[in-house]
């Protein structure tokens, strides 16, 4: 696979970064950065969850060894992701590709890629990254510098596009394999016991409800339909 | 706030948000044999997606109506097959225009 088939496949991660980053801009400069400061995380971290929990960090002017446990909770599904993606690398991707693409896997980015039909090599990666993170750093800016001129209204339906696409990866699977849509709602619906469970949505953090979700969903699906999903997609 | 605080604060983010992705992609090259964990890993980014989408989805804007009816869309056209982007604006397309209609209401 091509990068050109990466940047193209990068264009909805990007707009939708562009509007979601707009929103962590707005969220930084109002808990007291610079705006300089605001982009500088979104270019050095690309992560949503763990950079409005660090932007809280750095508010409260916390402590080195909190911020490292906050990014370790909050992002520890990256290492589930980076496991996952692993498996459909292809041989271009050897250890300084590796160390170089690791920087980009996002949630959206490793949907994507890891939603390909086909083993996924280093041009692809790096095409497919272009976008979103040129997205993400100006939509930082964007929101950093004027995010109060646009009207909310227009924001915010901006915001949903992301979720919009997780959508368009998800479903399209479920309907080809049994395995996956069983996975995908068992999923959901303990995402949704956490969610209106107080004490569960109070006392865990978004980054760690997810990583129970889905674990626990992955693991009855392993138990019960097994390997047909894979066996499908190969 | 300072800019010594900010920097060390920074680089610690920036390197263990790093290392949790790098360490994982580099150390585990080698193709997994077990079929069960293989099937483990095949099925965890849906169930990543799924987690994160819902109910999240409903409270990405600001009114849950507009939310849901831009859902709704996102499964119309995601069951039709159409690509990433054209779910994606699609979704904001109709959750734009419930909301705009909420405001004249």
């Amino acid at each position: 696979m091509t990068f050109k088939e990466g940047f193209k496949d990068g264009l909805a991660i990007g707009l939708g970064y562009l509007s979601v980053s707009f929103s962590f801009g707005i969220l930084a400069v109002s808990s007291g950065l610079s705006w300089w400061q605001a982009v500088l995380i979104s270019l050095t971290c690309l992560t949503s969850a763990g950079q409005v929990a660090g932007v809280g960090i750095m508010a409260a002017s916390g402590g080195l060894i909190e911020m490292a446990m906050a990014q370790l909770v909050i992002n520890m599904r990256y290492s589930l992701m980076s496991i996952s993606l692993s498996q459909k690398a292809d041989k271009t991707l050897n250890t300084p590709s590796r160390l170089i693409t690791s920087f980009f896997i996002t949630d959206e980015i490793f949907g994507v890629s890891s939603g390909k039909g086909k083993p996924v090599g280093r041009r692809y990666m790096l095409g497919l990254a272009v976008l979103p993170v040129i997205g993400w750093t100006l939509g930082t800016l964007l929101g950093a510098v004027c995010g109060n001129i646009l009207p909310s209204i227009l924001t915010e339906s901006l915001a949903i596009g992301i979720y919009g696409m997780f959508v368009a990866i998800v479903i399209p699977a479920s309907r080809k394999d049994k395995g996956i849509a069983l996975v995908s709602f068992i999923s959901v619906i303990l995402s949704l016991v956490f969610y209106f469970t107080p004490v569960l949505h109070e006392k865990i953090s978004s980054g760690f409800t997810i990583i129970i979700c889905a674990v626990v969903a992955a693991l009855i699906g392993t138990f019960t339909v097994g390997k047909e999903a894979s066996d499908g997609q190969r | 706030m300072d800019n010594d605080k900010f920097f060390s604060l920074l680089i610690v983010m920036a390197v263990s948000t790093y290392l949790i992705r790098a360490l994982p992609f580099t150390l585990f090259q080698g193709k997994i044999r077990s079929k069960r964990v293989q099937a483990f890993f095949d099925y965890i980014p849906y169930s990543v997606l799924s987690a994160m989408t819902f109910p999240a989805i409903l409270f990405s804007t600001g009114s849950v109506i507009a939310a849901a009816a831009g859902f709704m869309v996102a499964l119309f056209l995601a069951w039709k097959g159409k690509s990433l982007l054209t779910v994606a604006v699609g979704t904001c397309l109709m959750t734009f225009i419930v909301s705009f209609l909420l405001t004249l209401v």
